[in-house]
């Protein structure tokens, strides 16, 4: 048996990454993420780790990054107008492959927006908020519990393919209590990055020969590496020549697209015998769960798709619910983001249908539940 | 007694991309003798740089190196003291580099009083983008993006770092060579945040736009120009237009942050075992 608690889905997050083994935590503070940096705050210190307030968010990725690359298990946390200012360093950390984890509690924007309000707007910016193509991996958890256990996956996934990995929330779960379990040390799988065996002198950062991710090795370490954000060779050194540039940003997708079955995971609930499909997720996946219940006892069949991955995208699952669905409504705290992607893997293979709201309210279920009588 | 710079420079990494006439390789010598001198192994040392000219030196050293994003390098390079607070992490950075877009992280770093050393190459002018203004590059001098002079008050960035909290900071040229291997030393014993000025010369981009005809004019201008601190304050108000001061400009004692921090969780984890709950 675990630890019993009643947290908030910030504080949650910054349980999981203590059990993750995070040691090290740079910051800015911003609502409607600040409890994750303060709960760190007193935890952090205690056991030997670091977390610093930093001068702004940018320099935190900045800190994050420089405390992986010496070996530490690293994350930040932000909103809004922290996590655009974030993105430049952001994708310096994808094209090193330097492993971290970014949390973005999500609120309402542009700009500074509704900062105490619930949004799920950020959700392309997770993909593409960094300039260039890339690889991403984001997880969009629902629940406290889940916030836990995502954020221990969230670090897992980060050493495993050696890249950072962006966690996405909305306001309404981080800032939500309830009941969780903290299970003993060893009961949840935690990893680490897999460093170099071979004598330095036969050391290269990124060799590809090593496979898809190849290791890493700590600075100080006695593997001294060059580390550049310039498009560079295996050896870590810059190279303009393109066939190595397009090579090497074909592994970078690679590793995270290739491994897109160990990587994906999601939630369904009656979804089995389904005509109608509801794709939701964060605080909508909650209100699609309550709506499909609520459907089912006045008969109709619904059923809930709700991502735990949300990129890389279950493009193959969607396109294989659409084949079978009359309909799948998909409720989002935006005008209409991730819905664009459920219609390209639908491609009209079934009705697609949004429900959006960014007036600071969640989606309800009888929101959803209208709106499946309407399509069923 | 020659100097050998191999056990320091990569193999293979040189030619380097400065332009001729650049002063640039003469700090990048200046600081392999300063390390070897003082005889700090190659593993325990980082050097994190930004984006621009200077910012590709790391590149060419054996050390442990990272070349990160413009303005940048020092919370990098804070992020590697924080999680390695025994090991030597130096940045070298541009001009615009270092005040410009990485302004903040600079004052920031000097106020906190973290154990790194800032190198500033203060070359006056944007060089790796081709000569626009930075926030050192006199007025009325031209810039692509000044081209009827510019009109852009300057930075002092000693005074800048000294105004902000840093516990040394210098200046030196690279013109007056051994005095700035004894300045890079200076800078990197100081248990603290020191920022080095060091006055380059960019002929490509603004001495040859701005009556310095030659590489070597600019070297003559440095040399004409610069004084030490001890005689640079005896001159009298009348003369001191177009000069300015160099060496250790200013030091004090205080409390280094990652000794802070880490007494701090010194203490916390004796409270815990004290049982203090
Ligand atoms: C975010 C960002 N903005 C702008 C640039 C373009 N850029 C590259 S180097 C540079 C200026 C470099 O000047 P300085 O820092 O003085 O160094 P120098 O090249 O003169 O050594 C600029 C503006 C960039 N790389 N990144």
């Amino acid at each position: 048996m675990g630890t019993l608690k009643l947290l908030q889905g910030n504080e949650a997050c910054a349980e999981g990454a203590l059990y993750a083994g995070c040691t090290f935590f740079a910051g800015y503070p911003i609502t409607p993420s600040t409890e994750v940096a303060e709960y760190l705050a007193r935890r952090l210190p205690r056991i030997g780790g670091v977390i610093l307030q930093m001068e702004d968010e940018i320099a935190s990725v900045g800190a994050i990054i420089g405390a992986s690359l010496a070996g530490k298990k690293s994350m930040t946390a932000t909103s809004g107008p922290g996590f655009s200012l974030k993105q430049e360093n952001i994708g310096f950390g994808m094209l090193c492959e330097v492993p971290c984890v970014i949390v973005d509690v999500m609120r309402g924007g542009p700009s500074t927006g509704v900062p105490t309000g619930p949004s799920q707007s950020d959700i392309m910016q997770c993909k593409w908020g960094t300039h260039g193509d890339h690889p991403v991996i984001c997880l969009t958890p629902a629940y406290v519990q889940e916030i836990f256990s995502e954020t221990v996956r969230a670090f897992n996934l980060a050493e495993r393919y050696r890249t950072p990995v962006i966690l996405a929330f909305d306001e309404i779960v981080g800032h939500m209590r309830e009941k969780i379990e903290i299970p003993e040390k060893g009961v949840l799988e935690v990893e680490n990055r897999r460093r170099p065996t071979c004598p330095p002198s036969e050391y290269k950062p990124f060799d590809e020969t090593q496979g898809d991710v190849p290791p890493i090795a700590d600075f100080f370490s006695g593997y001294r590496q060059h580390i550049t954000g310039l498009n560079h060779a295996s050896d870590g050194f810059p190279v303009n020549a393109s066939p190595r540039i397009h090579t090497d940003e074909l592994r970078l997708i690679r590793k995270v697209e290739g491994n897109r079955k160990d990587i994906i995971r999601y939630d369904t609930v009656l979804l089995d015998d389904a005509e109608v499909a509801v794709f939701a997720y964060g605080v909508s996946g909650r209100s699609g769960k309550n709506a499909v219940e609520m459907a089912r006892a006045e008969g109709i069949k619904a059923g809930l798709f709700r991502p735990l991955t949300i990129w890389p995208f279950p493009v193959e699952e969607v396109a294989a619910l659409a084949s079978r669905v009359k309909a799948i409504i998909v409720p989002e705290l935006s005008l209409g983001q991730i819905v664009l992607e459920v219609e390209r893997c639908a491609k009209g293979r079934c009705d697609v249908q949004g429900i959006f709201r960014v007036d600071g309210d969640p989606i309800t279920p009888a929101q959803i539940l209208e709106k499946i009588k309407e399509v069923g | 007694m020659a100097f050998n710079y191999d056990r320091h420079i990569r193999h293979g990494k040189l030619p380097h991309i400065w332009c001729p006439g650049c002063t640039y390789g003469i700090v990048f010598k200046s600081l392999l003798r300063a390390v070897e001198t003082m005889q700090i192994p190659k593993d325990h040392l980082a050097l994190v740089s930004g984006i621009g000219c200077a910012s590709r030196l790391p590149g060419y050293v054996d050390w442990n190196t990272l070349h990160t994003a413009h303005g940048r390098a020092i919370p990098f390079a804070t992020g590697l003291k924080m999680a390695r607070p025994d090991k030597r992490v130096l940045v070298v950075s541009g001009d615009g580099d270092a005040t410009a877009i990485g302004g903040n992280h600079f004052i920031h770093a000097c106020r906190r009083n973290i154990d790194i050393t800032v190198i500033v190459m203060n070359n006056f002018i944007y060089g790796m983008t081709g000569g626009q203004h930075s926030p050192t590059t006199p007025v009325g001098h031209l810039a692509t993006t000044m081209p009827f002079g510019n009109i852009d008050p300057t930075f002092n960035i000693p005074s800048l770092a000294q105004g902000a909290g840093a516990t040394w900071v210098g200046r030196g040229t690279a013109y007056h060579v051994p005095v700035l291997d004894r300045l890079i030393i200076g800078a990197i014993e100081h248990k603290g945040l020191s920022v080095l000025e060091i006055i380059n010369g960019c002929p490509t981009t603004h001495g040859r736009r701005n009556k310095f005809r030659t590489p070597t004019d600019m070297l003559l201008w440095m040399k004409e120009s610069a004084l030490p601190l001890s005689a640079f304050e005896k001159l009298p108000p009348d003369k001191v237009a177009g000069k300015f001061p160099t060496g250790v400009l200013y030091k004090r004692e205080a409390p280094e942050f990652s000794e802070t921090y880490f007494a701090m969780v010194e203490r916390l984890q004796k409270q815990q075992e004290g049982g203090g709950g």
